[in-house]
């Protein structure tokens, strides 16, 4: 290394480099020396400005859940390490209450428990009808383009209500955004395109109600309680939130499947759904692809172990180190699919917590031991130090996942399916 | 023991549910946490514990 030593009076700067660990699926080895020396540090950004870092479990929750912090990205202190390249759909995320509030408790009810549980078998449906294709396409296959990204873009369309003979159009928009090589132009197109979809959409569901989120959306906008214009950027944050996040997981999750054998095999005799509640809430917490932390404002004084962070202050919550905190996870970075870890911080702790949880757990609950099972030889095709991951992304995960399988021993559509008629919980 | 829900802070995340399914479920409108009983059963005191502890809002107390 040939940085020039870090002394007391510079702050380290963040995000750190991951790429100088061992292991892909491991925080920054810099960032663990940070944790292991206290829980709350100054960092560095690369635009000068100096928030807080806190990186342990108990004081990354009291944080996350105090009412002296704000989500509000508009406020000079909040410690944005980039230029928002979101399109300006971000609604109620960036928004403190009571706003947050009245905007979030519009689109919640879609995603309670039993409402998701019920969305099951059409999630179930869409993976194996993927697998199908997956299965006679070529192989090998990058498994992103063909099986992470198009999935959870297709439950959303279930979800939101988007007809079936639209799905391709709806599909190419939301590739363009999440694209890496999509200019700044290209994407503004694709939002403003796909606005100009859900707008048209949520007045024809105005018209024709279907059972979905667009028409409880719709009836917002005819009661008066939302704009059209604010619907519109809902359908936008819900696609957008749930698709390259749950896109990341499914194609992350795998490989990190596949470079742990013995605990992949844990998901290949008809595990029981306990088991895979646990696995995917194990591989939530393992692989936490919101790397780059939570970010707040301190809107007023509040000590964190010791340490006042003042009004107008930038925090930074690392979840990916509170859930490899070892006073609450015993060995850290070992996968380990029965832990069970119930109490991960990997969709965030407090009033801004994942909306989206309960239908991402349910796609991953379904992906995982649906992949493995029809296609028990899956496999990489290339090394591991050749896959592309997204260390620049604002979200952890690959570009590309290469994989290839024996063609003569994946399962036919018909047995999968009578096997997963028997693994719905 | 006695369970208290503080609904206005309640931010539908659901964990409750998922934790103790019997003693929480959701509003259909809106998916804010409802108690189906506030008297806690002994079986199901330490679920509802958990409950406590991963609402992401803090809505949610034991009581003697």
């Amino acid at each position: 290394m040939t940085d020039p030593p870090i002394t007391a009076d510079r702050p380290d700067t963040f995000p750190m480099d991951r790429r100088t660990s061992g292991c892909p699926f491991d925080p920054p080895p810099a960032a663990r020396a940070l944790q292991e020396d206290g829980p709350v540090h100054r960092v560095r950004l690369a635009d000068g400005r100096e928030p807080w870092l806190v990186t342990r479990y108990d004081e990354g929750k009291q944080v996350l859940s105090s009412l002296s912090v704000s989500a509000d990205a508009a406020n000079p202190g909040y410690p944005s390490a980039s230029a928002s390249g979101g399109g300006g759909g971000l609604s109620f995320i960036l928004m403190d209450d009571p706003e947050h509030a009245r905007l979030r408790r519009m689109v919640t009810a879609p995603f309670a428990i039993k409402r998701i549980e019920a969305l099951r078998p059409v999630v179930q449906r869409i993976t194996d009808d993927l697998i199908d294709q997956l299965l006679a396409g070529p192989n090998p296959v990058d498994l992103v383009e063909a099986f992470a990204l198009p999935l959870p873009s297709l439950v959303i369309c279930a979800l939101l209500g988007v007809p079936y003979e639209d799905h391709d159009r709806f599909q190419a928009h939301s590739k363009t955004i999440i694209r890496r090589t999509t200019t700044d132009d290209e994407r503004q197109e694709a939002f403003r395109e796909l606005g100009a979809y859900l707008a048209s959409l949520l007045r024809r569901k105005t018209a024709e109600p279907g059972d979905d989120l667009l028409t409880d959306i719709a009836g917002r906008v005819t009661a008066g309680d939302l704009t059209e214009g604010e619907a519109v950027q809902m359908g936008i944050l819900l696609l957008i939130a749930g698709h390259e996040t749950t896109a990341n997981m499914i194609a992350l999750g795998t490989l990190a499947l596949l470079e742990h054998p013995d605990e992949r095999d844990r998901l290949l005799d008809d595990p029981e759904p306990a088991l895979v509640a646990s696995a995917v809430e194990e591989l939530l917490r393992y692989l936490t692809i919101t790397h780059d932390g939570r970010k707040r404002v301190a809107a007023e004084d509040l000590d964190v172990a010791g340490t006042t962070i003042r009004a107008g202050d930038g925090v930074i919550v690392a979840t990916d180190l509170a859930n490899r905190d070892p006073d609450v996870y015993p060995d850290p970075d070992r996968l380990d699919l029965t832990r069970n870890p119930r109490n991960h911080v990997a969709f965030g702790f407090g009033v801004h917590q994942c909306l989206g949880q309960p239908l991402a757990r349910v796609e991953l609950q379904v992906v995982y031991p649906t992949l493995f099972r029809r296609i028990p030889t899956l496999a990489r095709a290339v090394a591991l130090d050749e896959i592309p991951f997204k260390h620049d992304g604002a979200v952890y995960g690959v570009y590309e996942l290469p994989v290839t399988w024996c063609p003569v021993d994946h399962h036919t559509t018909t047995s999968a399916s009578s096997t997963t008629g028997g693994n719905e919980s | 023991m006695k369970v208290i829900l503080e609904q206005d802070k309640c931010v539908a995340s659901g964990q409750c549910v998922m934790a103790a399914m019997d003693v929480f479920d959701q509003r259909d409108e809106d998916g804010i946490a409802v108690l189906l009983t506030d008297e806690v059963a002994d079986d199901q005191v330490e679920a509802v514990r958990h409950a406590a502890a991963v609402c992401p809002a803090l809505a949610i107390r034991l009581a003697d």
